[in-house]
């Protein structure tokens, strides 16, 4: 960077930074971002406010972020864009000293440094407000926004200074708090100003928000907001992260977009749409042909009617929501991740107790917001293929033959007495590894060692292999590689042939539309609308972005 | 009848304060978010050092500095195995007491060859009842001379020490800065980390002041209260210590209180052994013994409403997420 890149075209107020685009090869273009209002306070700095160049970081073989450019300019609210997994929150967290890049430079104020720890981030004027709050529930919002920076070994000679501070930044930024309030009693609205707060009062330039409205109502989302360009135009930098397309478009000055560990693209957010940005984010996957044929629709096998469900934290995530799945059919519930998709799974499976709703499952009607469980709606017919394999589709530590009969093993087949027939259970087990083309076809070695795709393939066949009636299915091919995609996606027409319901949650599109019979779009946990498999990706990507056109127009 | 209250409370002073130096300890500790099953240990550890360091050097005080040094070294361990190996912390602190249990005993035998306890001290050696001033003087004057002379004065420093430990623990504790921290790595570590603070330093701090406290408890076992090391003498000290501990819902004067009551429990036990009790009849003194432990289950079960640890204790500090 430096003095080729970035010029000042010497009319007193005016900014100018030019943008680098990352390495992906279809989005080559450079951006140069002229900011039309000319504050004041921005007027001399051409020089960003952090620049990232080549950053990677991977856990064991999980890379989170591959070869990361990005540039930031001071004083602007930049957007950082991606689905969840897209490694957003790493790079923050890269930014903030929590992980350390395993190479890549990072650049701040034009000077290259280390953020070796938090501490160091702090000192150099980064603030940081966690997706999960960082802060200790029985203290005093006085006592939060002090630890680490108390000004002295005995509490009193910062607290009067603190309370000074507190109330000045306050005033300035129109975030109103009382400092005595013990911070776990106030509402997530508030604990969210606390960390802002906090961050200023540690001095910050930088302000790193992860996912800042999850848990925010709109109208606190709108003042969160209001605090952002307020301190914009203070000259502070403002890095928001989020996968919420509107957000991007009401708040951020540029906007960056990720996907699997990589930085796909940059615009300048005035010059760009949520069509566009939805098709960067979710990203145009190779289009795999799915042999779909005509099969005869029977009678609904699954029926949810007005499911709420509630979260650990006490926010509604799933809002009366209502769909039929018939025998022969494929549902496709799309939408970005993290808009409901999950806990409407855990509810219907069982996992999790709904706040209301009733489910008709094989003509039996359910009370969800009864207590059920797993094992009870698997003899009841249904079967369930997790969401995230590792957390609860396999024990990685057990063996295959192990896995292969998971939640099944009380069945009699399996049993020898009180012990398991481990025979029995090898056999069947050697039997599917055959079926599915499981690799390598051992039942020995244990669930952590297979590759992602044959991981799946071991839940998918022990899911369907029970014979249900009614299977739930959820991001069937995340971390799979394609030929065992192709092999997932024909199984899942199988059981669509032989009469089925299949409810298939994703949120790659392409999986969606190939797949599915009808589909259906969830935003901020409501079904915002139903389409065809035929709709548009436009279309589909508006929906999940929570707009509905056809209900606009 | 005055004379024999002030007797029971006169031991009910004398019967806490190992209690309140365990409790104080395993406050730190858990305050910080490690718990500690091994004050027990600890304590035996400290009892033994301290004894035999007082025979050896006829000093109390280079006893007391023994005892709070082994007490501290497997503080470190402990701390060593669940702060920085992340083990699990009941498994560590129950290893400690079965380690001091069973090492106590091998040493003790092994230097001093009686049978696992160390040499009877002589007076010299030990913390000897100081007398406050005036309480001579004072003791002829009705009910306020006896409470000044028996009650107050006349105990050995230690006693003193204790209780003065306990506003200096709370001031400690909230109102300096490294209480602020203390109390925010075992409520949320994570908030103590990304303000910049080091986790595994405040906790390996806390630790530390843990086994000088318990070094205390342990001396004065054996060099004030007792004059030598017995086989197990803290029997169960450090286990009770905690149900002070839950009681007092980790606070430091509520400790103080609670420590008093168990100690008086304790004195009553005492006085009323093989007495009989108008009504009752003979009490086995083992009913006594069970007081405190009942007491706190009854207790905390329906009167003084939820004692709330800090929300971190007992979890090891994994920084990276996944």
């Amino acid at each position: 960077m430096g003095s080729v890149l970035c010029f000042s075209w010497g009319w007193g107020n005016a900014f100018e930074t030019v943008y680098f685009e990352s390495r992906n090869e279809i989005d080559a273009q450079v951006i140069d971002f002229i900011d039309q209002k000319g504050r004041a306070t921005v007027a001399e700095s051409n020089v960003p406010a952090i620049e990232l160049i080549g950053v990677s970081k991977s856990f064991g073989p999980v890379q989170a972020n591959k070869d990361i450019d990005l540039v930031v300019g001071k004083g602007s609210i930049h957007g950082i864009i991606g689905e969840n997994g897209a490694g957003k929150s790493t790079l923050m967290s890269i930014l903030y000293g929590f992980y350390h890049a395993d190479s890549g430079t990072i650049k701040i104020d034009d000077k290259t440094t280390t953020i070796p720890d938090s501490k160091s981030a702090i000192a150099q004027g980064i603030g940081m407000v966690h997706q999960h709050f960082m802060l200790v529930d029985p203290f005093t919002v006085l006592e939060n926004v002090i630890l680490g920076a108390e000004g002295g070994a005995l509490l009193k000679d910062g607290v009067a200074n603190a309370r000074r501070e507190l109330k000045r930044l306050a005033d300035e930024y129109d975030m109103t708090i009382d400092p005595d309030a013990v911070v776990g009693e106030l509402p997530v609205g508030l604990q969210q100003r606390v960390e802002i707060l906090k961050a200023l009062y540690r001095g910050a330039d930088i302000l790193i928000l992860d996912e800042p409205t999850g848990v925010l109502t709109p109208s606190e989302a709108d003042h969160l907001f209001r605090i952002l360009r307020v301190l914009r135009d203070q000259g502070k930098t403002v890095l928001l992260i989020t996968h919420k397309l509107r957000e991007i478009m009401d708040v951020t000055d540029m906007v960056s977009v990720m996907r699997r560990g990589e930085m796909v693209a940059s615009r300048k957010t005035a010059q760009t749409s949520m069509e566009e940005l939805a098709e960067l984010m979710v990203g145009r996957s190779v289009l795999l042909e799915v042999d779909k044929p005509e099969v005869e629709v029977g009678k609904p096998l699954l029926k949810v009617e007005g499911l709420n469900v509630r979260d650990d934290r006490g926010v509604m995530r799933v809002k009366d929501v209502s769909f039929e799945v018939r025998a022969g059919e494929v549902l496709g519930i799309a939408g970005v991740s993290g808009n409901g998709q999950s806990e409407l799974l855990a509810a219907l499976s069982g996992i999790t107790r709904a706040e209301s709703g009733k489910m008709e499952l094989s003509g039996e009607t359910l009370d969800l917001s009864a207590a059920h469980n797993a094992a009870e709606m698997r003899t009841k017919g249904m079967s369930h293929v997790p969401e995230d394999r590792h957390r609860m589709g396999l024990v990685n530590k057990f063996a295959e033959y192990e896995n292969s009969i998971l939640g099944y093993h009380r069945e009699p087949k399996y049993s020898k007495g009180m012990f398991l027939n481990k025979d029995a259970i090898r056999k069947e087990a050697k039997e599917r590894i055959e079926k599915y083309d499981i690799r390598p076809p051992t039942t020995e070695m244990t669930a952590a060692k297979f590759s992602g795709g044959n991981q799946q393939k071991i839940v998918l066949a022990r899911e369907i292999e029970c014979n249900p009636d009614v299977l739930l299915i959820g991001q069937p091919t995340r971390g799979v590689d394609i030929g065992a995609i192709e092999y997932i996606h024909n199984r899942i027409m199988d059981m669509r042939a032989q009469g089925k319901a299949v409810l298939l949650v994703s949120v790659e599109l392409e999986e969606i539309r190939s797949l599915s019979d009808r589909i259906i779009v969830m935003f901020d946990g409501n079904v915002v609308g139903e389409r065809g498999p035929e709709a548009t990706e436009q279309d589909l990507g508006l929906l999940m972005a929570g707009v509905n056109q056809e209900a606009a127009e | 009848m005055l004379d024999t209250i002030i007797l029971v409370l006169d031991s009910t002073f004398r019967l806490s304060t190992p209690l309140l130096f365990a409790c104080l300890a395993g406050l730190f500790s858990e305050r910080s978010g490690i718990v500690d099953i091994g004050l027990e240990g600890k304590i035996l550890g400290a009892a033994f050092a301290a004894a035999a360091a007082a025979y050896v050097f006829q000093s109390p005080w280079i006893g007391l500095l023994a005892g709070i040094m082994v007490s501290v070294m497997l503080a470190l361990v402990h701390g060593y195995a669940s702060i920085s190996q992340r083990g699990n912390q009941v498994v560590s602190g129950v290893a400690i007491n079965f380690l001091a249990a069973g090492l106590t005993v091998l040493l003790g035998q092994a230097w001093f060859s009686q049978g696992g306890r160390t040499p009877a001290l002589s007076p010299a050696t030990r913390f000897e009842s100081l007398t406050l001033p005036f309480a001579d003087t004072l003791a002829n004057v009705p009910v306020l001379g006896p409470i000044y002379a028996n009650l107050i004065s006349g105990h050995n420093i230690l006693v003193y020490a204790s209780f003065a430990a306990v506003p200096l623990t709370w001031w400690i504790i909230f109102r300096t800065r490294f209480g602020l921290r203390l109390r925010a790595v075992g409520e949320n570590p994570s908030a103590a980390d990304t303000a910049g603070l080091s986790v595994t330093l405040l906790r390996y701090r806390a630790t530390i002041i843990c086994g000088i406290l318990c070094g205390f408890s342990g001396a004065y076992l054996s060099v004030a209260q007792g004059a030598g090391f017995i086989k197990d003498m803290s029997a169960g000290k450090g286990f009770i210590a905690l149900a002070a501990l839950i009681f007092a819902k980790w606070k430091p004067v509520n400790a103080m209180f609670t420590c008093l009551l168990f100690g008086f429990l304790d004195a009553l036990a005492i006085r009323l052994q093989g007495q009989e009790i108008p009504g009752i009849g003979e009490v086995p003194v083992q009913v006594f013994q069970a007081l405190p432990y009942v007491l706190t289950v009854v207790l905390l079960a329906g009167f003084i409403g939820r004692a709330i640890p800090p929300k971190a204790s007992g979890i090891p500090y994994v920084k990276e997420r996944t």
